[in-house]
């Protein structure tokens, strides 16, 4: 038994999110192999290396996967995995959930998307419903093809393994499609998916001018800011910080929701978080079933009064 | 230029889904159904491409039982020209729709296969990918624009770190996201025309695709409640209980 993951890098680096892959391709047991494609990839390769559990990285240093365009890279990934391994293994990120289901066709095998425990080397647990019911699920697969919740299998640790580097041949590039340019909000906090603290607006925000408070608040507490679709779509804040069934699964160790109802889609998100604070002026807000703390309460009066208790902290 | 929509028909998103006592599944006797969201804006885009001059004929394709009809429906309510109802009552995934799917498009000679990014029952988001590898085509997922000239088509997609701008050929498939669209209502008199236009019933076992599962499914519960929490009176209190008791702070 081996699995391949998917190491998603940015050529120079890797992404955390690959790190709860590893974690659950040991709980699936045999051999570790990470596989970098990029174009100057060495650093991202060498960084792989150091992950604990990697027996060994595939490198494949070429042009073509410069952008890790979903096309190219699932022809080469069907090809290595096709050779030796029983299953392939990528964070469910934009970008796992971009290739893998390629990956799988090119195979003729399904996909096992977004499990959540590992209950043995063929059987996982998966979400369906928005989060409302839990299926057990068996590949029957001779390949099975994977990608891993992040929040539910911790990060293994970035240094500590020593594996070897092996180059491997690109497959060409097939001209189906072309990068342009990615727009990407470069903000200070923690990126969402790590962070500890999550303070999150909904609709009841109003506009984004106020979700500077938001802001505030958890830049004191070390924290990020999350959305509602809805708080989203009236244009508040930009799509990246969309949590719910369609956006990010998070699961701090806090998340406050201020303002924000508590539909089905969105507390698929976060309802795995650890402790739960909700702040509504409606005591019969659904977000009160789940929360830890409820304050009952208009925002606009609370925000300000936690500032600055927070400031006093 | 022929777009082919893939429209499922799936649990409403307003309702509370029951699971079966025997865990075998979800209870779907007597649940609101209706046509996956991303499917409407999938519907949706194609009418916008066709009111732009852009596409000729717009295909809607769904596979499923006798019911899933009324889902078609409602695409060629919204504004697309026909239909294709694949038939079948059994539990497939969507590896198989994929291939089911690659029958159809190979058939109509379609540019362009408008997919919702996600199905809101089993939350796959596979299938468009997978159609998309199996015709060796290109791929444009979660999108949320889309700009068409010639043989070119630039899209923004949307993912974790923000928004993407890619450009593909066609032919290609393109899975929408909920920021694409607005769908539009459908009016009476549309609902009266969709009624005379043609949908294709096919039997699925007709097809000559290889139907053997790939996935068994041993059980479904229900995640774990949370326990219901407390009410607290004012800022000084939570943060209290936050640092005292939850320790979080
Ligand atoms: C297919 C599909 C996918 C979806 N995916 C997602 C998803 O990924 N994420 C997501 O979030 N949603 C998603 N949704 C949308 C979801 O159904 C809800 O519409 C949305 O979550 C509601 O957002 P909200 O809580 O901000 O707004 P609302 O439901 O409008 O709630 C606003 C809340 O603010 C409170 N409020 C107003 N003013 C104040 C005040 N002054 N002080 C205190 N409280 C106040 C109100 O009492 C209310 O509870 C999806 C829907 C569909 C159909
Ligand atoms: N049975 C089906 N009939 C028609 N389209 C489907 C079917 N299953 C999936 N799709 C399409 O594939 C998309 C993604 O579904 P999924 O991969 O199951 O999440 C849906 O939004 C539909 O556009």
């Amino acid at each position: 038994m081996s699995t391949l993951i998917f190491f998603e890098h940015k050529n120079d680096n890797i992404s955390i999110a690959s790190l709860h892959a590893v974690t659950a391709a040991k709980q699936i047991g045999g051999d570790v192999v990470a596989l970098i494609a990029g174009s100057s990839c060495t650093p991202a390769a060498e960084a792989a290396a150091k992950v604990p559990y990697v027996s060994k990285v595939i490198k494949i240093d070429s042009k073509e996967y410069e952008h890790l365009m979903p096309e190219n890279l699932a022809i080469l990934i069907a090809r290595i995995a096709a050779n030796s391994y029983s299953h392939v293994l990528a964070a469910a990120t934009s970008m796992g959930k971009n290739i893998m289901p390629r990956v799988a066709a090119l195979l003729d095998v399904a996909q096992v998307s977004e499990i959540v425990e590992v209950i043995n080397e063929n059987t996982f647990v998966r979400p369906i419903y928005a989060g409302n019911a839990l299926a057990t699920v068996q590949s029957l697969d001779a390949i099975k093809v994977v990608t891993v919740r992040s929040t539910n299998f911790d990060a293994v640790a970035t240094t500590g393994g020593s594996a070897k580097i092996e180059n491997n041949n690109g497959e060409g590039d097939t001209g189906l499609s072309k990068f342009v340019s990615t727009q990407q909000s470069n903000v200070d906090r923690p990126d969402l998916l790590s962070a500890k603290v999550i303070v999150s607006g909904g609709r009841g925000m109003q506009n984004g001018a106020n979700f500077k408070m938001l802001e505030e608040i958890a830049d004191k507490l070390g924290g990020a800011v999350g959305a509602t679709r809805a708080a989203v779509d009236a244009g508040f804040l930009s799509n990246e910080y969309q949590i719910g069934q369609t956006g990010k699964v998070v699961a701090p160790d806090l998340y406050i929701a201020v303002g924000i109802s508590g539909a089905i889609q969105h507390l698929a998100g976060m309802k795995n978080s650890k402790v739960i604070v909700a702040i509504n002026n409606d005591e019969d807000a659904p977000i009160f079933k789940i929360a830890d703390y409820c304050l009952v309460g208009d925002l606009f009066k609370v925000l300000p009064e936690l500032k600055a208790s927070l400031d006093n902290l | 230029m022929k777009v082919i929509v893939s429209v499922k028909r799936v649990v409403n998103h307003n309702v509370k889904i029951r699971i079966k006592a025997d865990q075998s599944g979800v209870d779907l006797t007597n649940v609101k159904m209706s046509m996956n969201p991303f499917d409407e804006i999938a519907v949706e885009e194609a009418i916008r491409l066709k009111e732009a001059g852009k596409a000729s004929e717009i295909i809607a394709v769904s596979i499923g039982p006798i019911q899933a009809q009324e889902t078609i429906r409602t695409a060629l309510a919204m504004g697309a020209d026909r239909g294709i109802h694949v038939i079948n009552d059994i539990e497939i995934e969507p590896i198989t729709i994929a291939k089911i799917l690659k029958s159809i498009v190979e058939k109509i000679n379609s540019t362009i296969c408008f997919f919702g990014k996600q199905a809101i029952d089993d939350d796959c988001n596979q299938t468009g990918q997978m159609l998309s590898a199996l015709l060796g085509w290109s791929q444009a997922t979660f999108v949320s624009r889309i700009e068409i000239n010639d043989n070119e088509v630039t899209v923004n997609r949307e993912i974790d770190g923000g928004l993407e701008t890619i450009k593909v050929n066609t032919p290609v498939v393109i899975t929408t996201d909920l920021r694409l669209n607005e769908p539009r209502f459908v009016s009476l008199p549309n609902i009266i025309k969709a009624k005379k236009k043609t949908i294709d019933q096919i039997m699925l076992s007709d097809l000559g695709i290889n139907l053997s599962s790939h996935l068994k499914t041993i059980k479904v519960v229900e995640p774990p409640e949370r326990k219901s929490g407390i009410k607290v009176a004012n800022v000084c209190e939570l943060l209290s209980k936050l640092k005292n008791e939850a320790k979080v702070i």
